[in-house]
């Protein structure tokens, strides 16, 4: 399993890349593993809000729907729509396919995220 | 959780191992993609241990099992096997299963591994006459070996000419790679293939075996996902879903199995009267032209009101396309009707098409 050590992590397995007030989200490797062959990816609006645990993104395999948490609050800025044609890049490169981006309200959320280190103790 | 005798081999080749209906089993090894495709191309392998077997003998034994089932069995050759449901008074179906008949006095039954006690409950409840019934689901592992390439590689393992066995018909004692086997050209994929049953303790020797017998063929092992994905675009239904206690099969579109023709049978008043009062619910077939993926129990929309569900719904591997059969009101069952359904709150439309979705591939002669 794969973890970057320049990103942050939450306990349902988002990863958080910060670039000044905008922090970019996707699903980890494991999280991906997990899920099996991502086939649709229903992504929410530009310019919705969203609160740190709330449900914001539902990705589907063949098999089930799965919902992903956005780890921090704020305002959605963007949204990866390539995604939509090419959803299986989920699986094939987890950390470049970032599912939104946020412009945070309260970027001290942040600090209460996890490093790559925490984050792989939690995933044995 | 139960396990089948295959258990350490699905953790050896690392399958996702989940509850199924109380069984340890894999739900996929490489994804459920790429095994649905192998079947579809080449070959696949599925440990199917869990299901029930149940056997059914005495002098009686015909003339119980035509009580029971909603098929007519009375016209099976020996070694020829009927698909049927099994039904309630009321013509809700208890299971669905097949029947191998070895003599109009000795026949196997294979029902859904979630269903066996409950069956064999039902069918000792039923029973007359001079008939002895056991559940000896425990005695047996069960393979599928499913795809185009399937009849290759059994042929590679056995002596016996397989083309002897045709659709639907099975050999009861072959021997395969040195072990006793009943062998059926038989599945729950829509491609040609046969499943095996054998002893038990024999389980990891002959999937061992037949996996390196199939190498060089492309054959793969396959888990639940891909068994799924597969006989779903067959069409092919699923008890709980498609057919259940309170879904008829006629209702489920299985009438070609039911005949009312038939001297009696459990539930044959019910289901011919609604026969001929007509079908108010119907499973139907249907595809999303809004974006979204439709899954089991979500519901479905017509002319603003609610007119059913969907039994099952899914992203067809081989179609790449999302689709879904659903139980509704029969007047909106006719192709090309526009539907809609509800994904997550949000009504999106879909339309009835034909099914099945995939036209099976079996090999009849």
């Amino acid at each position: 399993m794969k973890v970057l050590s320049e990103l942050k992590y939450s306990e349902s397995h988002e990863w958080v890349k910060v670039e000044g007030n905008k922090a970019y989200i996707g699903i980890t490797d494991y999280a991906q593993d997990h899920l099996g062959d991502v086939v649709y990816v229903d992504l929410p609006g530009v310019d919705s809000e969203v609160e740190a645990g709330g449900q914001c993104i539902v990705l589907e395999s063949v098999k089930a729907a799965s919902e992903v948490f956005s780890p921090l609050s704020g305002k959605i800025v963007e949204i990866n729509e390539g995604l939509s044609d090419n959803p299986s890049f989920i699986n094939e490169s987890p950390y470049e396919a970032w599912l939104i981006a946020v412009e945070m309200s309260d970027s001290s959320e942040v600090s209460g995220l996890m490093s790559a280190e925490d984050y792989e103790k939690i995933c044995d | 959780m139960k396990t089948t005798p295959l258990y350490e081999k699905h953790v050896e080749l690392k399958g996702k191992i989940i509850d199924f209906g109380g069984w340890a089993l894999p739900v996929e090894y490489s994804g459920i993609i790429p095994e649905h495709e192998a079947v579809r191309n080449k070959a696949g392998l599925f440990d199917v241990s869990h299901m029930g077997e149940i056997t059914v003998k005495g002098e009686d034994a015909e003339k119980y099992l035509q009580m029971i089932v909603t098929n007519d069995i009375s016209v099976l050759n020996d070694n020829q096997i009927a698909y049927t449901p099994m039904c309630y008074q009321d013509g809700g179906v208890v299971d669905d299963m097949l029947v191998y008949k070895y003599s109009s006095t000795d026949y196997l039954l294979v029902v859904n591994a979630s269903n066996t006690q409950k069956d064999f409950e039902w069918l000792l409840s039923q029973s007359f006459g001079n008939v002895d019934i056991k559940n000896v689901s425990d005695e047996y592992a069960q393979l599928a070996l499913q795809g185009p390439e399937a009849q290759t590689i059994m042929q590679k393992l056995s002596s016996v000419d397989l083309n002897l066995i045709e659709f639907y018909h099975f050999l009861g004692d072959v021997n395969v790679g040195g072990f006793s086997t009943i062998v059926s050209r038989t599945g729950y994929t829509g491609e040609d293939g046969f499943e095996l049953y054998f002893k038990a303790d024999d389980g990891p020797k002959m999937w061992d075996l037949i996996l390196e017998a199939g190498k060089e063929h492309g054959l793969v092992p396959a888990g639940l996902g891909a068994r799924d994905t597969l006989r779903f675009e067959a069409a092919l239904p699923l008890y709980g879903q498609e057919i259940d206690k309170d879904i008829t099969p006629l209702e489920a579109g299985l009438g070609f199995f039911v005949k009312l023709n038939k001297e009696d049978f459990i539930g044959k008043e019910a289901l011919a009267k609604q026969k001929s009062d007509g079908l108010k619910r119907k499973v139907i077939g249907f595809e999303m032209v809004d974006r979204g993926i439709p899954r089991s129990h979500y519901e479905v929309f017509a002319d603003v009101r609610k007119i059913g569900y969907v039994t099952t719904g899914s992203f067809s591997p081989t179609l790449k396309k999302n689709i879904g059969l659903a139980l509704i009101e029969a007047e909106y069952a006719k192709e090309g009707t526009e539907i809609e359904i509800s994904v997550r709150n949000k009504n999106l439309k879909a339309k009835v098409i034909k099914k099945p979705f995939y036209t099976k591939k079996y090999k009849k002669n």
